[in-house]
């Protein structure tokens, strides 16, 4: 019963009160980056999620074998062939996707969620809890990419996964996007505006 | 066995970078087939785009084909010469002296009597290349259309050149004037080009990309003046 339930904390926790972006303040480089748009959030968040999982286990089931010295090397190269194939597959199967993030997806690498989190988690658990930490902490990502890519692109384009949501009648009536929304300083911006709110609910949080 | 031992370090990484590489080996020679499609596809929308035909995805290869009766390279002189248009690299192209250079041609027949010539040009916007097609009338002067892409300009600023608003100013433009070359100035909004030459308004905030985007049209349409000029005079 108490390994269940800390395998759930390791999924749930950085779901909230232990999220990489808006508490550990990881991966922001990636949030600025790809945040105009709702769709390229949405695949970074995903593909984030699966590189995060599976070097997780991977490094989780090499734990006992990596020699201390050459750790880190051990896990920029599991990381970086995980990211060049997601890459590939992308080429492959979601080329406007791939073309839009073009930079971004190799730049999974030097997140530093990714490292973060097999350096403090996969090296010293075993692979199921390793790989649910990994799934966590890629959600915990992706939500915030979603909640943020969500203001910017409905502010800066008017628009929700492409679609046109406001209305052609408010911009007869002198409304105009926010060209401001689309440059990555907003991105920035609404992320503090987000752990603004979060703080609020989460008390213990304050410093 | 020692795990901190050198030998078995050197071993380890050796071991794990063969594993890796293999990895990455097969993944990329798999896919390799299915990236060269999708990368052709959307090389072949992008010359659609300059004649105004934007079919869905299912559609691009099938429209290409239809649309796109011939395609050729010619060189500086408006001369043909052997190879195939496609898969001419247009960026190698363009860096080279004008005289050298190979430059494709696709000929789009709209309809029977209505063809147009869409050449490609390619240059260098503030972060990254840019590149385009521009599709001229059968009198060698007049601009049909024109698309542009760019890989990585600012959003909002020099990404606004793949945006139609643009791209569409350069509709109906002439490349010739009084049997000169002139290209297409990319100019601040109420300027006038020094040369008398077809203008259109550059993008607020994208002055290296606007300027990019001119001496793009300036360098690789530059390089068919000669071909231009023929299909002219075949018309007269």
């Amino acid at each position: 019963m108490a390994t269940n339930n800390k395998n759930l904390s390791a999924l749930i926790n950085p779901l909230s009160k232990d999220n990489p972006v808006i508490v550990q303040i990881l991966g922001i480089c990636s949030c600025l980056a790809v945040t105009a748009k709702l769709e390229p959030a949405f695949v970074m968040g995903i593909s984030v999620i699966a590189v995060l999982a599976f070097s997780n286990v991977i490094i989780s089931l090499l734990r006992k074998t990596i020699p201390t010295n050459i750790r880190i090397i051990v896990q920029l190269v599991v990381v970086a062939g995980l990211v060049v194939i997601v890459d590939q597959l992308l080429k492959a199967y979601q080329y406007d996707v791939s073309k839009q993030l073009s930079v971004f997806i190799g730049l999974i690498i030097t997140n530093c969620i990714l490292m973060g989190r097999l350096e403090a988690f996969a090296m010293g658990n075993k692979p199921w809890p390793s790989f649910l930490d990994g799934i966590g902490n890629g959600i915990g990502y992706a939500i915030i990419l979603i909640i943020v890519a969500f203001f910017r692109e409905l502010l800066g384009s008017g628009t929700i996964w492409g679609l046109q949501v406001i209305p052609q009648s408010w911009y007869e009536h002198g409304y105009a996007n926010n060209g401001l929304m689309i440059l990555p300083p907003m991105a920035l911006i609404v992320v503090a505006c987000i752990i603004w709110v979060h703080r609020i609910y989460n008390k213990d949080l304050q410093e | 066995m020692n795990k901190q031992s050198n030998i078995y370090t050197i071993i380890y990484i050796v071991v794990l970078a063969v594993v890796v590489g293999a990895a990455l080996a097969f993944a990329a020679l798999s896919l390799k087939p299915l990236q060269v499609d999708n990368a052709n596809a959307d090389k072949m929308k992008q010359i659609l785009a300059s004649v105004h035909i934007t079919p869905d995805k299912a559609d691009v290869i099938s429209d290409f084909n239809k649309y796109v009766t011939e395609q050729y390279i010619v060189n500086s002189q408006g001369e043909r010469i052997e190879g195939n248009a496609f898969d001419v690299n247009v960026s190698e192209q363009s860096k080279r002296p004008v005289d050298q250079r190979e430059m494709p041609v696709y000929v789009c027949t709209l309809s029977p009597n209505d063809v147009k010539y869409i050449l490609p040009v390619y240059g260098a916007g503030l972060w990254g290349p840019i590149w385009g097609y521009i599709s001229v009338n059968s009198d060698g002067s007049t601009i049909y259309g024109a698309y542009f892409a760019h890989q990585g300009e600012t959003p909002g600023l020099g990404a606004e050149i793949e945006k139609p608003a643009f791209s569409n100013q350069f509709n109906n433009l002439h490349l010739f004037k009084e049997g000169r070359f002139l290209p297409i100035a990319v100019v601040k909004a109420g300027q006038a080009p020094l040369n008398g030459e077809d203008k259109v308004d550059a993008i607020s905030g994208g002055t290296i990309t606007s300027k990019g985007v001119a001496s793009m049209i300036d360098n690789c349409l530059g390089g068919y003046t000669k071909f231009l000029q023929s299909l002219n005079n075949n018309q007269q």
